[in-house]
């Protein structure tokens, strides 16, 4: 007659084994689907509406008015980002300048990284944590410290006088290189610790074997090392480029008038110009030019995060 | 094994970039401590500035608010975020796990700007339909601070989730336990450094947000990171070196206790082992 071969009970446990598991599954699946996805849906929504003087400062996209439901599309604010090389010039700005930083992180941190795999265990934890420490200190003071060694009165002018080297001070602080040094200090620890995560695991017989075939190290390092840790390197990057560009502290504390950035402007529109339709607007084309990165870090955090399963 | 040019190159990197790294921070200590206004001018050691910042109300109630939001966030986004790892690592065919995987990756990297902006849309649409929240301060950079954090806890705590040998959760459950008491029992006290540090980094980072929380936040909801930005934009201020010290001090003292209680559990079972 009945034709489960599964007793009853065990498929009633199982049962709510798996509605257990959904629940589980579900309480963080509805928080993020709350407070990260849908308000990305609202930023696209906001940014096709027009600015009006009210509160909230924005019209509705959906008008409901004598028994009609209208929608209203602007499509205003993206053609106005366009019309205004501002616009323009300051995505073009937060992607030089993070690619720039992005790089220069890379220069630093392959060696340091480099140098803290192939140092002895005992010492690595060490390292690792002085790397990682300036980062767990406050990001705002540590861009702070800069505005006092980079200042016309400021530390490094006043050293450089006092060496001969230069007659008048350097304009250094307020400027494009001053953001440039901030974003590669600020976010140096985030481009060593993926590669060193990733050079530390590397398999030094592979290294070995290349040398007993007569590799010269330097073409072991082309040929193997730097292959092996293209993971890594990769991971580095994302995480230094993709908040570089967006980066709003680092312009506003060490950017002179001429810096443009996408997101000092964004914060701009924002807070001073209250025109949050254009806020979003600038914001959603931000993310359409960090889609690619995102999505390449997206692959590499999501293989990190489910291997060995 | 590498040659000794390669190895010198990287080692003389290493040591300058960790320069790089500290000399801003001890040039923000030593000048902490200058009696004098100005950067260039050293005019005798002085703890004027610290008596002065510690008069300060404004910036004591902002630590004060700041500690709390950091306090709760943190809690909050270790439950999620470790919740959020389990089922990830875990759960290998459930609907939505690349979904909600993607989720939680996106916060690691998503510019501040956007994050904020489009929480305080959500808040203010949320507000408009339902009533809440009526007004933003604590609870709604809780909840940013929150979101955003859980994502960094779900990276540190699904690392240590793939160490974790299966076979002894296989035996518990075997011998009769429930999945609930397997995971109290069994997995939590073997992943559970990875869950302290994993919330003292979300407390960390939500100490630190600025750019999030000014989003969020409505008026009497102050955190320690506004009032530091608003004083700083106007040039550099001696109380703040003084604040900037104590918080470098602050994190140093911890992280070394955390690389020695490291460091003695290490040896603790090396020579476990060997006995």
């Amino acid at each position: 007659m009945n034709r489960n071969p599964i007793p009853a009970p065990l498929m009633a446990r199982v049962r709510t084994l798996l509605f257990h598991r959904r629940v589980l599954f579900g309480i963080p699946f509805a928080w993020l689907l709350l407070f990260f996805l849908l308000p990305f849906a609202l930023i696209l929504k906001i940014s096709l509406t027009s600015a009006v003087m009210a509160i909230p400062p924005y019209e509705p996209v959906f008008r409901l008015a004598e028994n009609t439901l209208s929608v209203v599309v602007n499509f205003g604010n993206y053609l106005f980002l366009l019309s205004d090389s501002l616009y323009i010039a300051a995505y073009w700005g937060s992607v030089k300048t993070a690619l720039i930083s992005t790089i220069a992180c890379l220069l630093i941190g392959y060696p340091m990284a480099y140098a803290m795999a192939r140092a002895p265990k005992h010492w690595q934890l060490v390292l690792l944590l002085l790397v990682m420490l300036p980062s767990w200190t406050s990001f705002l003071i540590r861009v702070y410290a800069w505005m006092g060694i980079l200042g016309n009165q400021g530390l490094l002018n006043s050293f450089l006088l006092w060496l001969g080297l230069i007659d008048e001070p350097l304009k250094m602080l307020n400027t494009n290189f001053a953001v440039i040094l901030g974003i590669t200090y600020a976010y140096l620890p985030f481009m060593v610790l993926p590669i060193f995560t990733n050079l530390v695991k590397l398999d030094l017989r592979l290294l070995e074997a290349a040398s007993d075939l007569g590799c010269r190290s330097i073409t072991t390092f082309w040929a193997i090392t730097l292959p092996l840790s293209k993971a890594g390197i990769l991971a580095g990057c994302m995480l230094v480029f993709i908040p570089a560009v967006g980066e709003f502290v680092i312009p506003e504390l060490l950017g002179g008038p001429d810096t443009l950035m996408i997101g000092k402007v964004l914060w701009e529109e924002f807070f001073n110009n209250r025109d949050w339709p254009v806020a979003s607007a600038l914001a959603i084309v931000m993310l359409a030019l960090l889609l690619v990165p995102i999505v390449l870090f997206h692959r590499f955090q999501s293989r990190e995060m489910s291997k060995n399963g | 094994m590498v040659n000794a040019r390669g190895i010198s190159f990287s080692k003389v990197m290493l040591v300058m970039g960790l320069l790089f790294l500290y000399l801003p921070m001890l040039v923000l200590i030593v000048y902490s401590f200058n009696a004098s206004r100005l950067v260039s001018v050293w005019a005798g050691f002085s703890t004027h500035w610290y008596s002065a910042l510690f008069e300060d109300q404004q910036i004591l109630s902002a630590v004060w608010m700041s500690l709390k939001i950091a306090f709760y966030s943190a809690s909050m986004a270790m439950c999620l975020g470790t919740l959020c790892a389990f089922v990830i690592t875990r759960f290998k065919r459930m609907r939505g796990r690349t979904l909600l995987s993607g989720m939680i990756t996106a916060p690691l990297v998503m510019p501040e700007v956007i994050t904020g902006l489009s929480l305080l849309l959500l808040f203010v649409q949320l507000a408009e339909l339902t009533g809440w929240p009526a007004d933003r301060g604590m609870v709604t950079i809780w909840i940013a601070h929150t979101t955003f954090c859980s994502a960094y806890v779900a990276v540190v705590v699904s690392a240590r989730l793939q160490e974790v040998d299966r076979s002894i959760e296989e035996a518990a459950m075997d011998l009769g336990c429930t999945p609930l008491k397997t995971f109290f029992v069994v997995t939590l006290p073997v992943i559970a450094p990875a869950l302290v540090s994993g919330w003292l980094l979300a407390f960390t980072l939500s100490l630190d947000d600025l750019v999030i929380a000014s989003f969020v936040s409505g008026p009497g909801s102050t955190t320690l990171p506004m009032v530091v930005f608003s004083s700083v934009r106007m040039g550099v201020s001696p109380k703040i070196n003084a604040l900037a010290t104590l918080i470098i001090l602050t994190v140093s003292l911890v992280a070394f206790i955390a690389w020695y209680v490291m460091r003695r559990n290490e040896k603790r079972r090396r020579s476990g082992r060997l006995s």
